[in-house]
């Protein structure tokens, strides 16, 4: 307690001085640790994000570190404490085996912030985290679809990987309509693991063996891209006002450009922008204050491709589009 | 011959089709159709109808079995060959498949952008860069197994932990996409042919290798080389080039997957696309009854494995088996599969079966 105390002190110290300084010289030491980016489009931005928020232009040293592996992130995570970082964010691979290592951290007065994933550890040992409620999106989802008012719903569910949070999240809302109204049905349920080609194959299956479907509920947009590529060489029409209705999630900038065209339905966001709200928690810490809540559930959308804009896309698009963008800029720069 | 001549009557000709490598995988293929059938023979139907493109198309479960195996098949074919030259799998091909998939993107996009309005190379040029570059790739492991005799599954386990990475460098780690319907022909349908076009290359890739396995001694020397290479060396073969060059063959296996994969879909996803796939060629070349020690084998029997597992998946989506359990189901079938056509399980019967009718005499 009275190490704890001494490094909220110190903390206070540091925050007077930054404001003191106004070139800011000190810059606030940083330890990231996230997955690795090449995990999923999700992930690259994810990274991306972090990286330009938690830049020297914003007053931050960074020390970032990259795994899918629990160990290497956990050994990474005892290097930071001992290289005396101000603050730890952590994106754990897997959820056990943290506990020594935050206490560590809190023995040594480091604020731990959890992004994007939560831990199996006491909420003691943390100071917040920032996470998307998977759930919650499947509700918001679910929701909409059953907005649309059809007589009949004949799914065809297209799940991620089972056991995953995001596939855990987004098939139990949907499962508790199914099972709580009789007019909604599922033609088909049946794991994609995330893969677009896989999709394309259960889609397939369905159309072969002849059974009617209005719905294409997928759980990412690239399972949705593959479900879509099957209902186009049968022939099956889709979008907004057609036969089927394409629901994805992860709002991808090709996904979105889909629903803007009119040819999926809807997209449910799963925000891997969270720098904001890691920005907005250190400068509270920084400033002294404590925070009101310690879990704090991101706000997540869900798009209608009725009323989507170009706005929403630059804005909610992972992926994608970037380089492209930033090439342009820089032939009109040469120009 | 004499054997042939005693074997006429009917039991002779099961006894001996059972014998066959080929039995096991082509058992497996009635027995899915048997079952497909009494579930409904709508299991067979194949319509003729429009696609959204307005393009006349056969669709039904035989087409999409044929269709989505194709890839399978034609490694299987580079598979067969590193099994019996190596005794032993690469299971880096679908890490490779990665590579290739995301090499043709590349340079289809050029310096455009992950999303080119047009391609910036013929599709061609893009295919033919990527077999290279597969076929390099395929070197490296081939170089590791033949010249420094690491074993297979070691020496491969490099490309396949780090590929996917390397895929995703070669495009700075954006997902291109190719908007241009041309280039999707390649793992769909081409205006005016009814039939996937996947088919086609599966076909073609057969067609070249029956014909290199009959006009050239590449077949014998693989399997001397597999079986003894110690003899095989006494005899004036180079086991170590012929082991170095089935790997390059399967490099060329894995550009050609590759390719129809990421024209499927028009993009790549590194972390996803052809996942696990060295698993199920390596099932497929296992399913045709190959010894995986190396030795003799039957490109035949492993392409029929191949779509066996293709039919096995469409089979269980058809019957709605729920994605928990999937796994579990496809894992009894197989393990059957695999145990049935095992080389040691095939003598272990026909021994038996040689005991009984001894035992059958000596009674007599």
């Amino acid at each position: 307690m009275k190490k704890r105390m001494i490094g909220l002190a110190l903390g206070v110290v540091t925050a007077v001085a930054m404001c003191m300084t106004a070139n800011a010289d000190e810059l606030i030491k940083v330890g990231i640790i996230n997955n690795d980016p090449n995990e999923s489009t999700y992930r690259t931005a994810n990274v991306k994000d972090l990286e330009q928020a938690f830049s020297e232009e914003n007053g931050f040293e960074a020390k970032t570190f990259y795994s899918l592996n629990n160990d290497e992130q956990i050994d990474a995570a005892k290097q930071f404490i001992q290289e005396g970082v101000d603050y730890l964010l952590l994106s754990a691979a897997a959820t056990t085996g943290w506990d020594t290592v935050l206490q560590d951290a809190q023995a040594e007065g480091i604020p731990v912030i959890l992004f994007d994933r939560t831990i199996d550890a006491d909420e003691s040992l943390y100071e917040a985290s920032v996470v998307s409620d998977m759930a919650k999106e499947g509700q918001t989802a679910v929701d909409w679809l059953a907005g649309q008012g059809l007589d009949e719903y004949n799914i065809i569910h297209i799940q991620g990987t089972m056991g995953s949070a995001a596939q855990v999240g987004r098939s139990g809302a949907l499962d508790q309509m199914v099972a709580d109204n009789d007019n909604w049905n599922i033609v088909a349920q049946q794991t994609a693991d995330w893969n677009a080609e896989t999709a394309q194959q259960i889609v397939q299956s369905v159309i072969d063996s002849g059974d009617s479907f209005n719905v294409i509920y997928a759980e990412n947009d690239n399972m949705a891209a593959g479900a879509v590529k099957a209902l186009d060489s049968a022939g099956i029409s889709h979008g907004v006002g057609k036969d089927v209705i394409i629901m994805g999630f992860d709002t991808t900038t090709d996904g979105l450009k889909e629903l803007k065209a009119g040819n999926w339905n809807y997209d449910g966001q799963c925000n891997p922008f969270q720098s904001e709200y890691l920005l907005d928690i250190i400068s509270k810490l920084e400033a002294g204050e404590t925070l009101e809540e310690k879990t704090i559930i991101m706000d997540e959308k869900g798009f209608d491709a009725e009323t989507i804009t170009d706005e929403d896309i630059e804005k909610y698009g992972v992926g994608g589009d970037t380089t492209e963008a930033e090439t342009e800029v820089e032939t009109t720069a040469a120009e | 011959m004499s054997d042939t001549k005693k074997n006429t009557n009917a039991a002779g000709l099961l006894s001996r089709l059972m014998r066959n490598q080929i039995f096991i995988p082509l058992a497996a293929l009635v027995l899915l159709v048997i079952v497909n059938l009494i579930a409904g023979p709508s299991f067979f139907k194949i319509s003729y109808s429009a696609n959204n493109a307005g393009d006349m198309i056969l669709s039904g479960y035989p087409i999409s079995i044929l269709n989505f195996g194709s890839e399978l098949a034609i490694l299987a074919i580079g598979m067969t060959l590193v099994t019996a030259a190596s005794g032993g799998q690469d299971i880096s091909v679908g890490a490779a498949i990665a590579i290739a998939g995301s090499v043709i993107l590349r340079v289809l996009c050029g310096n455009a952008g992950s999303h080119p309005a047009s391609m910036q190379a013929p599709i061609i040029v893009a295919f033919l860069i990527g077999c290279v570059v597969a076929m390099l790739f395929g070197a490296f492991n081939g170089i590791l197994v033949a010249y420094f005799h690491i074993q297979p599954m070691v020496a491969t386990l490099i490309l396949y932990t780090a590929g996917r990475s390397i895929a995703a460098w070669i495009n700075n780690n954006e997902l291109p996409v190719i908007a241009e319907p041309e280039f999707g022909y390649f793992g769909g349908f081409i205006p005016g042919i009814p039939i996937p076009v996947p088919i086609f290359i599966a076909a073609i890739c057969m067609i070249v290798m029956a014909l290199v396995l009959k006009f050239t001694t590449l077949g014998l020397y693989t399997q001397a080389v597999g079986i003894n290479e110690k003899s095989a060396r006494l005899n004036g073969l180079n086991p170590t080039f012929i082991k170095f060059l089935s790997f390059v063959i399967l490099g060329l296996c894995v550009a050609v997957a590759g390719f129809i994969k990421v024209s499927r879909l028009s993009t790549i996803n590194y972390s996803v696309i052809a996942k696990d796939i060295e698993m199920d060629a390596i099932l497929a070349v296992a399913l045709g009854g190959n010894a995986l020690s190396g030795g003799k084998f039957s490109m035949v029997a492993s392409i029929l494995g191949a779509y066996v597992i293709q039919f096995l998946t469409q089979t269980l989506y058809r019957f709605k088996v729920s994605s928990d359990a999937l796994p579990a189901y496809k894992a009894v079938v197989v393990i059957i599969l695999v145990v049935a056509s095992a080389p040691a399980a095939r003598e272990k019967i026909s021994s038996l079966w040689k005991n009984r009718k001894a035992h059958a005499k000596e009674v007599g």
